[in-house]
């Protein structure tokens, strides 16, 4: 949430904006933290990642002759001998979305200088991603065991198994990069390293609740990605 | 002016620390909840073809403008962020567009080679 006001004046919204921060000859993003734009530039080169994956999982998906493997059947758990399609997918994208609620009130409550509340918050979002990757293992073990591997499986077309381990490793290791990062921010919050303006160990930069945000958009950022493996690779 | 007031409404703040009230962040995760539901529903009632296709890309569209926009606050961002984050997306689409093109003659080289045989 860039400010609005900078300097005692007021800045244009809308592209007319637009237009006068492009060519203001100075800093082009007003009022957003330097961290911020970084981070935001780093999702976005993340995204165009995440898209190379996927456009070659629609490729190789698209270009096969035998029948892909049905995601339903694939990915579904006996629950009292019955099974139920997708139920351990449906339960991991709850939690990660539940784990994303969490982290956009601690942002909030971050800014308004809520230790406490920021400090739970996080630390509940980081159980959250945690129990992610959790369920994440226990699906891929299923999976090794019921004999997929990157090279050939028993369901169907041979590709589906280099490109699952591919796709939900890629996004776990982000969701595991990041609960590390939540442990570590958890601790710096409930420290008081924002109250005191203690620096980071990467950076000069004082200590700032926006780090939290930032932190936050990487978050949120992951929760983003799995609603596309989501629809594109469980659900299609 | 007219677009000053605009934006006024639309970033209601809180006066003392500058942040959104907590309603809107819990409606959004509402949504996401009942949306994510909607999209799981979509292949508990096993609909096909077209109509599967298409809910899935609605709730999934849907459900990626809520993250963006409310949690990741590009709502309330300046333009200038905003679009250097959205513009580059097109690149996607135009890679998505190309590789169509790309798998259908893949499809049509094997069945053709493989299945029917060559000319």
């Amino acid at each position: 949430m860039s400010e609005q006001k900078i300097d005692g004046f007021e800045l244009k919204p809308g592209f007319k904006g637009m237009a006068s921060d492009t060519g203001s000859d100075q800093t082009m993003f007003k009022g957003v933290h330097w961290g911020k734009a970084m981070m935001w530039i780093f999702l976005l080169s993340d995204t165009f990642v995440f898209s190379c994956f996927l456009i070659s999982y629609m490729k190789g998906r698209g270009s096969t002759i035998v029948d892909w493997p049905n995601t339903s059947e694939v990915f579904s758990l006996y629950v009292g001998g019955v099974p139920v399609p997708l139920l351990l997918i449906a339960i991991m994208t709850f939690v990660l979305i539940t784990s994303s609620g969490t982290m956009a009130l601690a942002v909030k409550y971050g800014y308004e200088k809520n230790r406490k509340m920021c400090g739970w918050l996080i630390l509940a979002t980081a159980v959250g991603g945690l129990t992610f990757v959790g369920m994440q293992v226990f699906e891929w073990s299923k999976l090794i065991h019921e004999g997929v591997r990157p090279w050939g499986n028993p369901f169907g077309a041979s590709q589906f198994g280099s490109f699952f381990f591919m796709i939900t490793g890629f996004h776990g290791f982000h969701v595991s990069i990041g609960v590390i990062f939540l442990f570590i921010y958890t601790y710096k919050v409930f420290a008081g390293h924002y109250e005191s303006k203690k620096r980071g160990w990467f950076t000069k930069m004082k200590g700032d609740y926006v780090e939290i945000e930032i932190l936050g958009l990487y978050w949120h950022f992951v929760d983003l990605v799995w609603v596309f493996i989501f629809a594109f690779f469980y659900l299609w | 002016m007219e677009e000053t007031n605009k934006m006024e409404e639309t970033t209601k703040k809180d006066e003392q620390t500058g942040t959104q009230k907590i309603g809107i962040y819990l409606w959004i995760w509402l949504l996401l909840f009942v949306l994510s539901f909607f999209s799981y529903m979509v292949d508990w009632y096993q609909f096909q073809g077209m109509l599967r296709w298409s809910l899935i890309l609605f709730f999934m569209f849907l459900k990626a403008g809520l993250i963006m926009a409310f949690f990741m606050h590009l709502f309330w961002e300046r333009y200038a962020l905003v679009n250097v984050l959205l513009w580059p997306m097109t690149a996607i689409a135009c890679f998505i567009f190309l590789m169509t093109a790309e798998f259908k003659y893949t499809l049509f080289s094997r069945f053709f080679y493989f299945v029917v045989g060559g000319a």
